[in-house]
């Protein structure tokens, strides 16, 4: 510690080089806290779906929806204890580019139980749950709308439009929330029976639901209860596909394209061509130095003693750099979604946070390591004689 | 000496000296480089992406949709709908009528090449005008289906990207099973990444009755877009928005192209503000490393601007070698890279190929000069301000 002010003094020489080398860093880091939210956004909140829900849809795509009648076969099946369903309404508010948020029809009680993550006040559950033209929906989507609880909203469904035309009015009963980091809180649910009351036996909804999600009371045995009921449904006139929560956020995430790898290589491009440029600063600065060093060391400063002060001096500069960096990332990436919609669950994830701090620290010893080492070496000497 | 042949005499002694300071030059050439190939990189996606889905554009085609629709897959009409579109006026005559193919548009799973997993694939269910409403489509290998039967066709980038679909396999999709009889090219556009049948096959496989998503037309001069417009639309059996093709696909392309345009600026402007730090560094250990023969040219008469520009030049020209590398590797390693993403609008795969444009490599050697302008200019002006005395006599 008490060397801290002659590695203060040092930083301070060249002023100019040690707070660009630091802005430099900084960036760096920055960019990287922003890749890794961008990662994670892409995953779609996989880190974040039910273990213990197994989601089916139509075997042939999932634009086609399944009769109704199979609540009842599928709650009868040994290892289910809990069902609900939904439908994707595809609505938007006013017009198309005000910005995306997922709407669905669903089933409000089994819902709610389905998705324990999302927090509804009591008295907002209950006022919901009687109300059939009633919402809840998520507190990112309230905030960026303004809505308040009992505001009338009117949404335009393309998919599914009201026999005279008129958009469909929605009374908010509830805002929910969520303790979970990363969960979704864009959406807006309804009930399917204000949909089915509209619509029944018509057109392409005829009473049917979209997806069905259900608990299973083991989740080391979802694979095979997701095959016997996928067997249950088969050569039936809509076949299913079961599989977990995760296995279908991990599969449409998939379906983006790998965002995780091109990040992943972006990310890397970018802190290696930075920290090079960065840390070849750093080291320069140290090799400059050389005769004072030796000076250091006439005065009788160990081997050790050199090594360290030398090493403190790039991971002062490191830390700092990063820290801010990784400060800011944090800051920004709260901001939240930047594409107006799109990326709901918008996070700094904890893992690629200390991932990011490992880095800094790598970058510290490993820019100072070699000059730190060279300086530890040198004889008193060679060092004297040389002028930088 | 005149200001410009004293700006060249300086610029010559400047750039004569990078040599000595090869290392310093060199990481600063790196630097740059690295943003430049990351900004082409990013770029290359939405550029492959526009080329893709605009590459579709023929602007004598037409697309007719139920009003308030603007993707195919939430349009509908039934039969009656369709025959009264096709008889309207400005579409194009064929010895078995109008060329008109009233067509579904829905979407199946099936599995991605790369991961495996399943990916909504678009199937379209077409009629026997596709082809004249189409001109730009051949069949490159194979043959069209037989109208009526289990036979399809599928774009050369549906087969490259999705499983199991070439000429002779058959694939399952729920209860029923299809054969591939022909894979077809349309130059890259967004079509090839579809799978055609029959529109009269599809129709019961996806219970839709009757009924069509959308109608493709053939105007018979790129003029009678009006004419058309103004029959449908005063048709109170009708309620219908006409679009041309290409308008129909730039818009289908919005979102997705946004969201990587907002990212890749991002990421580039973030990362040419490093690498100007970095070149800042780099130019401010140049300037002071000649600090001697800054000054002793100063001693012999040089004015100062002649020494800020060539610290600027000297800067430029790094950038721009760093620029030019950047583009090349980008463009070695991304141009024509294959890929498929989903297209949020449609809901569907599209598979397009990165385009390193030279447009993209201008505008990287731009960013690239910029760069080394902003990165050099401070240092420039240190360069200029230095003491001539005091620094004659560093060593």
């Amino acid at each position: 510690m008490k060397y801290l002010p002659l590695v203060w003094r040092n930083l301070m020489r060249r002023k100019i080089r040690t707070i660009f080398t630091i802005l430099s860093i900084l960036i760096a880091f920055v960019l990287f806290g922003a890749l890794m939210a961008i990662r994670a956004a892409f995953s779609l909140g996989v880190e974040v779906a039910g273990a213990d829900r197994l989601m089916m849809i139509h075997k042939v795509s999932i634009i086609q929806l399944l009769p109704k009648s199979y609540s009842e076969r599928i709650r009868a099946t040994e290892g289910v204890t809990d069902l609900s369903h939904a439908n994707w309404f595809g609505a938007y508010y006013q017009d198309p580019n005000t910005g995306f948020f997922a709407n669905m029809a669903v089933d409000p009680e089994s819902w709610l139980r389905m998705y324990p993550e999302y927090v509804v006040p009591d008295d907002q559950k209950k006022t919901w749950l009687a109300n059939r033209s009633g919402a809840i929906i998520g507190i990112d989507t309230a905030r960026k709308f303004k809505w308040k609880v009992g505001d009338r909203i009117p949404l335009i469904s393309p998919i599914y439009r009201k026999p005279d035309g008129t958009p469909w009015e929605f009374t908010v009963d509830g805002i929910y929330d969520s303790p979970l980091k990363g969960a979704d809180k864009t959406q807006f649910f309804f009930h399917w029976e204000y949909l089915n009351e509209t619509f029944r036996n018509s057109g392409y909804f005829n009473g049917q639901v979209g997806w069905y999600v259900f608990r299973v009371a083991d989740p080391a045995t979802s694979d095979v209860l997701a095959k016997r009921i996928d067997v249950m449904f088969a050569n039936s006139p809509a076949e299913t596909k079961t599989a977990t929560e995760k296995a279908f956020v991990s599969d449409f995430a998939k379906q983006i394209g790998d965002i995780g790898a091109i990040m992943m290589a972006i990310a890397a491009i970018v802190m290696f061509f930075i920290l090079f440029v960065a840390g070849n600063a750093m080291s320069q600065s140290i090799r400059e130095r050389t005769n004072e060093l030796g000076v250091l060391k006439t005065l009788g400063f160990g081997d050790g003693q050199v090594l360290s002060l030398v090493l403190l001096e790039s991971c002062v500069i490191a830390i700092v750099g990063g820290g801010l960096g990784l400060l800011i990332a944090w800051v920004i990436v709260a901001q939240g979604d930047p594409t107006n919609g799109m990326l709901p669950s918008f996070i700094f994830p904890v893992r690629d946070l200390v991932v990011g701090m490992a880095l800094v620290l790598a970058l510290g010893l490993g820019t100072g390591l070699l000059p730190a080492f060279q300086a530890s070496r040198l004889k008193i000497v060679d060092a004297l004689r040389r002028t930088g | 000496m005149n200001w410009l042949s004293q700006v060249v005499a300086v610029t010559g002694v400047t750039l004569r000296s990078i040599p000595q300071r090869l290392g310093s030059a060199t990481v600063a050439v790196i630097g740059i480089a690295g943003v430049v190939i990351v900004f082409t990189a990013v770029l290359s996606i939405a550029e492959g992406f526009r080329a893709a889905m605009m590459g579709t554009g023929d602007p004598q085609t037409v697309i007719v949709l139920r009003a308030g629709s603007d993707t195919e897959m939430t349009s509908g009409f039934s039969d009656e709908h369709v025959k009264l579109i096709s008889e309207a006026p400005g579409i194009e005559q064929g010895p078995n009528g109008p060329h008109a193919s009233p067509e579904l548009f829905v979407i199946v799973g099936h599995p991605l090449k790369r991961s495996g997993t399943d990916a909504n694939v678009p199937l379209r269910g077409v009629s026997v005008g596709a082809l004249q409403v189409r001109p730009g489509l051949k069949i490159v290998e194979g043959r069209m289906f037989q109208p009526g039967t289990n036979e399809i066709i599928v774009g050369r980038a549906a087969s490259r990207q999705f499983a199991g679909l070439s000429v002779g396999t058959s694939v399952r999709w729920g209860e029923g099973s299809w054969q591939v009889v022909g894979i077809f090219d349309t130059g890259g556009s967004v079509a090839e990444s579809e799978i055609w049948s029959d529109a009269k096959v599809l129709q019961p496989a996806y219970r839709r009755g009757n009924s069509y998503q959308s109608v493709y037309l053939r105007l018979d001069s790129p003029d009678s877009l009006q004419k058309l417009k103004d029959a449908l639309t005063i048709d109170p059996r009708l309620n219908v928005t006409v679009i041309r093709e290409p308008d129909y696909y730039q818009q289908q392309s919005r979102v997705l192209q946004s969201i990587i345009r907002t990212i890749g600026f991002a990421i580039a402007a973030l990362m040419g503000l490093g690498a100007v730090f970095g070149a800042v560094n780099t130019m401010y250990s140049a300037v002071a490393s000649r600090t001697r023969e800054i000054a002793t040219l100063r001693a012999l008469g040089f004015g100062r601007s002649p020494v800020v520009v060539s610290v600027l030049i000297e800067s430029l020209v790094l950038s721009l070698v760093g620029g030019a590398i950047g583009g090349l590797l980008a463009w070695a390693a991304f141009d024509g890279y294959q890929t498929a993403t989903m297209n949020w609008q449609s809901f569907s795969q599209v598979a397009f190929a990165f385009a390193v444009t030279p447009a993209l490599l201008m505008r990287g050697l731009i960013y690239a000069a910029v760069m080394g302008l902003v990165g050099g200019l401070l240092p420039a002006i240190r360069a200029a301000r230095l003491p001539v005395v005091t620094a004659l006599r560093e060593l």
